[in-house]
């Protein structure tokens, strides 16, 4: 399915956010998801489903004032 | 006291538009401070050096919701900082007007109504406006961090009669001047006017050298928050001998 992650539009296999995070490399323990704009807590990753167009925002700490 | 939280040093420090990793660093040690913000934004490769930065600095980190303009938005990412930094200390910013970065006071509201039942400990990033701050703190905030002047901008305190104001009507509520300080001088008034701390990034960073700088910020901010507790002498609208008359001679 076609999704877009932080902005990027991708075809991914991964059907569950858990398994999209781990499809795309990212250290699931210092990032922070949400789905379609709502935060998804790291415990409920595995059971957050990928529908087709979902948007992925996937956050790590960043320098801010 | 910032929700529990007796801080030595009333400087915090942003983190953001220095010019390099090891010059925050630098920076942060030579503030003296002992909370400083950061954000959240889509997973880069740089990010791993900047927790390390985070880590060995040994401040509490006070995420901020930077960049949203509206209520859920900065909801979202309060929860998302809060997972991710492993703490409840939010810096509520929802912007209102891109140009002047002022608070949009009505999302602003209403987010930290949500966060707060959510039991986030919020430090709305709001304007000198009393009714505004009164309702915050019936929302559940127990610091509100009033604005010196727009963000970045440097002007230090735009409306001090205002932010004097609000001091006075709120004795018993931390609160901290955050944002538009250019100049430690600045820090200083805000701190001489009874203001519990004073947050900044801009100046520190990009002054030309970040880590002097810094420094002098630290020095002013307790030199201000020094001098309120000893006590200001009053203003006089007129002249007043300091040396006494008495014992004077008869030249003339």
């Amino acid at each position: 399915m076609r999704i877009d992650l932080n902005g990027q539009s991708l075809i991914t296999q991964a059907e569950t956010l858990a398994g999209l995070l781990d499809e795309q490399g990212f250290d699931a323990a210092s990032v922070a998801t949400a789905l379609n704009g709502a935060f998804v807590p790291r415990p409920q990753r595995a059971l957050a489903k990928l529908t087709d167009g979902a948007r992925i925002e996937v956050l790590s700490p960043m320098q801010g004032g | 006291m910032f929700y529990g939280t007796e801080l030595k040093s009333r400087l915090m420090l942003g983190t953001a538009q220095y010019p390099s990793p090891a010059v925050l660093r630098d920076a942060i040690a030579a503030s003296g401070t002992q909370v400083i913000t950061v954000s959240l934004r889509r997973e880069g490769p740089e990010g791993g050096a900047f927790r390390e930065i985070l880590t060995e600095s040994g401040c509490r980190i006070l995420p901020n919701t930077a960049g949203c303009h509206s209520a859920q938005e900065a909801v979202t990412t309060a929860q998302m900082a809060r997972e991710l930094f492993n703490t409840s200390w939010i810096k509520l910013e929802v912007i209102g007007h891109a140009d002047t970065l002022q608070p949009d006071p009505f999302a602003l509201l209403e987010a930290a109504r949500i966060l707060c039942a959510d039991g986030f400990e919020v430090f709305p990033y709001t304007t000198e406006d009393l009714i505004l701050g009164e309702k915050l703190i019936e929302a559940g905030c127990k610091v509100l961090m009033p604005w010196g002047a727009p963000i970045g901008s440097g002007q230090g305190l735009s409306n001090p009669e205002g932010l004097r104001r609000m001091r006075a009507h709120f004795p018993d509520t931390p609160l901290v001047v955050d944002a538009g300080i250019g100049a430690p001088s600045q820090a200083a008034q805000a701190m001489e006017m009874g203001f519990d701390a004073v947050l900044l990034n801009t100046a520190v960073a990009k002054a030309d050298d970040p880590v002097a700088m810094a420094a002098a910020f630290g020095q002013a901010v307790a030199a201000g928050k020094a001098a309120h507790d000893a006590g200001l002498m009053p203003r006089r609208d007129m002249g007043h001998a300091s040396t006494p008359i008495f014992g004077m001679a008869e030249l003339a």
